[in-house]
């Protein structure tokens, strides 16, 4: 496959702490990947309205806040409306064990949690992508 | 040709996809640029260029708010570099345009230069005919960062717009030619830094002495905080107005018509010449021998065109 994998790194909600999808952001570039970044404070609307006319393969969206259970699963059904389902969910960041069950069953595709290295995603995203 | 079908009617999804079809060459992608092609032209194209961290997208983020006032249907194209190494990006211009997103009549893609030197992508000038035909009233085209040379965007927009700011060198600077030489209009942005109005006398000054059919104007800006906008929209309008009174507005596109055939024919001998295995052949020979310095690169080269033309 020669074309490159397009990324969205999304930051919804309200917390404004993004070191964390700034070191995703690099590690998927070293891994050849195109990633779009779009900036701390984004609504569910806004990241998958960017998703669609970027025409992205994956979203992925990092989530400090606590808030997580009621963003993310806006965000698949966004991509559910918008018959764009076949842009591959993944999530990041302080989530807790107990919540990533109903996170997966609500469209989300993985959830990384603090200390997965970043191999672990850039691998999880390259083998599920354009499935 | 059913995405082409939904483009003509304003499909923003079949834009995206008709995209990343022309960038990636899919199968299929070279009917698709024949068609819009043909159906293209119509819609104005400002090139937004300057080094890195002038404000080009801040700049075009404020242009864009100001022109949708008139409720025009307005596209952006911001290209980021591309890693030579991994052939991975950080597309990061959304960031400053992030009041944009919502708004259902503009349209913006971020795009990695991909190898390609001219500050632009190889396939920008494909995503422009897409957005146009998408009903894209307006296209403003953002090249990455550029330096002293990278000048290709002046081929690809109507306008071009050359962002700078204080303290990136001395009056030299100003008086080298390249980058100094494309602007149709100059924005001076940061003006509120120390030296700008310094930049401007040197802008000017090496304006004194070139010899314009028209003099590009020189706007001072503070594109952060809406300074200084209402006067580079006017200068866009200006400049449109002179193209399109004298004739230049034609010209141009006709001289731009030319570059891309040329453009096809210089990939396609390319292609040609090394899709022959007896010329691959010689060329790794030769290059062993080139390396080595028992030959020169020029005889090296005559002996593949020989080879081709034999």
């Amino acid at each position: 496959m020669d074309r490159p994998i397009r990324v969205l790194v999304a930051k919804p909600g309200l917390d404004g702490h993004d070191r964390g999808a700034k070191v995703i952001a690099r590690a998927l570039r070293d891994a050849g990947m195109e990633v779009i970044y779009t900036g701390l404070r984004q609504t569910p609307e806004q990241i998958v309205n960017a998703a669609i006319q970027e025409d992205v393969d994956v979203i992925a969206a990092s989530i400090l806040s606590g808030a997580h259970a009621t963003l993310l699963p806006r965000i698949s059904a966004l991509l559910k409306k918008e018959d764009a389902e076949d842009i591959l969910f993944v999530a990041g960041g302080v989530i807790p064990e107990d919540d990533i069950p109903e996170l997966i069953e609500k469209g989300i595709k993985a959830v990384f949690t603090p200390g997965t290295p970043t191999t672990v995603t850039v691998k999880f995203i390259e083998d599920n992508v354009r499935k | 040709m059913d995405l082409i079908d939904q483009l003509k009617t304003g499909n923003k999804r079949a834009a995206a996809k008709l995209i990343t079809m022309v960038e990636n060459k899919l199968p299929g992608y070279e009917e698709v640029l024949k068609e819009v092609h043909k159906l293209s032209g119509g819609a104005y194209v400002v090139g937004i260029t300057g080094p890195p961290g002038s404000g080009k997208s801040t700049l075009t983020d404020k242009l864009v708010k100001n022109l949708r006032k008139s409720g025009k249907n307005i596209a952006i194209i911001a290209v980021d570099p591309t890693s030579p190494f991994t052939g991975g990006s950080i597309l990061g211009d959304r960031i400053r345009m992030n009041d944009l997103n919502l708004d259902p009549g503009v349209f913006i893609r971020s795009m990695g230069s991909r190898g390609h030197l001219g500050g632009l992508s190889e396939a920008t000038r494909a995503a422009v005919k897409i957005l146009d035909v998408m009903g894209s009233e307006v296209i403003f085209v953002e090249t990455v960062g550029v330096g002293q040379s990278e000048v290709e965007i002046v081929r690809n927009a109507d306008t071009t717009l050359m962002v700078l700011v204080p303290g990136l060198g001395d009056d030299i600077q100003a008086i080298k030619a390249g980058i100094m030489e494309i602007g149709d209009i100059f924005v001076i942005n940061k003006a509120d830094i120390d030296g700008s109005n310094r930049t401007k006398r040197e802008v000017e000054m090496n304006l004194d002495l070139s010899h314009h059919e028209r003099r590009p104007r020189v706007v001072m800006a503070v594109a952060i905080d809406n300074k200084g906008i209402d006067e580079v929209v006017e200068a866009i309008h200006e400049h449109r107005d002179f193209l399109v009174s004298s004739g230049k507005y034609h010209q141009n596109r006709a001289v731009t018509a030319k570059d891309e055939i040329l453009e096809i024919i210089q990939v396609q001998t390319l292609k040609n010449v090394l899709d022959n295995p007896r010329v691959r052949e010689q060329l790794e020979e030769l290059t062993q021998q080139v390396a080595s310095r028992t030959m020169d690169p020029y005889t090296a080269g005559k002996h593949i065109m020989d080879n081709i033309q034999s």
